[in-house]
């Protein structure tokens, strides 16, 4: 189908092995379902063994041998360091400044790393009704630096979001700082086609990284603002067999795991 | 103090129509057969409380019992959307409903200040966030000491809260471990509470002293479901039977067929299937 198929890896695979690059073994992790959680495990698995893994369900420390299939299962509890109750993981932990990275997924996500999982259309009388924020709110706001993963489509990046579930930098520059907000926000974007990052004074989102074989006219056609491009764009490097292999066999263990309860779909 | 009761009778003694009511589980430990039993005894006009509403408030609300919801997540975890809260709210079938949405720190805040007995919870939330100006109960206030500006929410106090736990001993008192959620403080915040259980033992004894237990002094209620919990999961009991909330998004999807799943597994169903529900994940456990 696309380029990087055919050098051995889904862009879904290149999206999730660059997204577990970018976390370090020192970094305590609030983890969002799905490819947030699928990335920060594979960083556990590879070149960030001591990470700290955070789910909102209350536990903290957690290693799970399979992904999730959802924030609160079995496996995650028993495998933390401690298990403690969601108001205590949001006050002390959460609002308490201990999170290095917030790691949110989007369903709608602007060049400004504002999120909404909220509605599609209008608050009062929706066109379509999502979950909402559940975590996502303070995540955005507490955590010390906020990482956002999505595959690109111009449903999904969009020129305005409907609904602010999660602010990011707002319309931009320093608008978090008059909101009196003091953690940087989104930091990093990374999607299944280029990694991008905040421009250092309008905080739009600039491509600073395409995946292999991913050209910018696959950017532009995928989003749904005129894309910056920075002007020294990297090549994101390939996976390499182990992460390649680690992030498969994770996924094979935990179809593995939940054969039969789960008629083969996994986070 | 606590009764034993059935669970027909423990529902029925503690819940009302028109009441606000909480059935909270974060995942694990969700009081399934207590919310089936309310749906079979018919209440009406229910204010709905819930972080991560899930599949018995989906069954509710497609059921016309709730008037209200508050939640923080109307989602079908690991799954996606709630398709008969959708209903309601895009389409107002079976009947319109009130939403009240707030983020998992406000809910959470909320239960806390309830158990605590405050008015209000206050806490660092909501900034920028949209919620904010779509729900009149998220205001702020003032920090006397420091001046910080400060999200505040009313604390929940439901009339009676239901929860699941693993055990009670035989004076009542009960025990949650695992992921134990927010299950101490909806409790804790309402005025009566009602637990369903795996089982009865005869004492904690031999038990970790720092493992969660609610004096039975706390309790209006305990009955004894095995499996209650069924799809979600029991720590130490049975695993989430992840097909059934698969199985959820095509069953919610067409109201027909909800409301002959609701005939056959909840109307015509009681408290002693549970138990059968679960045998297939005792060992998956």
């Amino acid at each position: 189908m696309s380029d990087a198929e055919n050098l051995g890896f889904t862009p879904n695979e290149m999206m999730t092995i660059a997204a577990s690059r970018a976390l370090k073994s020192e970094d305590v992790c609030f983890v969002g379902i799905g490819a947030p959680s699928a990335a920060c495990n594979v960083a556990r698995l590879t070149h960030a063994p001591d990470i700290t893994l955070i789910y909102e369900s209350g536990t903290i420390g957690t290693a799970p041998d399979v992904l999730p299939l959802s924030i609160g299962d079995g496996e995650l509890c028993e495998t933390a360091v401690t298990t403690v109750a969601v108001p205590e993981m949001f006050r002390y932990w959460l609002q308490g400044g201990r999170i290095s990275i917030g790691f949110l997924g989007a369903a709608q996500l602007d060049r400004f790393g504002n999120i909404n999982t909220t509605v599609i259309g209008d608050y009062a009388h929706p066109k379509t009704r999502l979950p909402g924020g559940g975590g996502a709110p303070e995540i955005a706001t507490s955590s010390k630096e906020v990482y956002i993963t999505m595959a690109q489509s111009k449903r999904g990046m969009v020129e305005k979001i409907d609904f602010f579930t999660s602010f990011g930098h707002g319309d931009g520059g320093d608008h978090r700082k008059r909101l009196g907000i003091d953690t940087a926000g989104p930091t990093l974007l990374i999607t299944d086609l280029a990694i991008w990052k905040p421009d250092p004074v309008t905080k739009e989102f600039t491509v600073v990284s395409l995946h292999p074989g991913v050209t910018r006219e696959q950017v532009q056609a995928t989003c749904g603002w005129v894309v910056k491009f920075a002007e020294a764009l990297d090549e994101t490097p390939a996976p390499t067999e182990l992460e390649l292999t680690t992030l498969r066999d994770l996924q094979a263990r935990t179809k593995a795991a939940h054969e039969g309860t789960a008629k083969g779909k996994a986070a | 103090m606590v009764k034993f009761l059935p669970l027909k009778e423990a529902v029925a003694e503690n819940l009302h129509d028109g009441d606000t009511v909480a059935f909270e589980g974060f995942t694990h430990l969700i009081p399934t057969a207590a919310a089936h039993e309310a749906i079979r005894q018919g209440f009406r006009d229910l204010t709905l409380i819930r972080m991560t509403p899930d599949l018995i408030y989906d069954q509710m609300i497609g059921m016309g019992m709730a008037r209200k919801i508050v939640f923080s997540y109307v989602g079908n975890p690991g799954v996606g959307l709630l398709r008969r809260a959708r209903d309601a709210i895009e389409n107002g079938f079976p009947r319109a409903i009130e939403v009240e949405e707030h983020s998992h720190a406000g809910m959470a805040n909320a239960y806390e200040a309830g158990a605590a007995g405050l008015p209000c919870a206050v806490f660092r939330g909501y900034r920028g966030a949209g919620l904010a100006s779509v729900n009149p109960n998220i205001r702020s206030l003032t920090c006397p000491f420091s001046g910080e500006v400060l999200a505040a929410v009313p604390s929940i106090r439901p009339d009676v809260s239901f929860i699941h736990a693993q055990k009670a001993d035989r004076k009542g008192n009960v025990l949650v471990e695992g992921i134990i959620g927010i299950q101490k403080e909806a409790v804790l915040a309402a005025k009566r509470a009602v637990v369903t259980v795996e089982e009865i033992v005869d004492n904690f004894d031999d038990l970790h002293p720092n493992l969660t237990v609610l004096p039975n002094w706390t309790v209006a209620a305990i009955a004894v479901v095995p499996g209650g919990s069924h799809p979600s999961y029991t720590h130490g009991y049975y695993a989430r039977d992840n097909a059934a909330y698969l199985e959820w998004d095509e069953i919610a999807a067409d109201r027909d067929r909800f409301q002959a799943w609701m005939q056959k597994n909840v109307i015509e169903s009681s408290a002693a299937d549970f138990a059968g529900r679960v045998e297939h994940l005792r060992k998956a456990a």
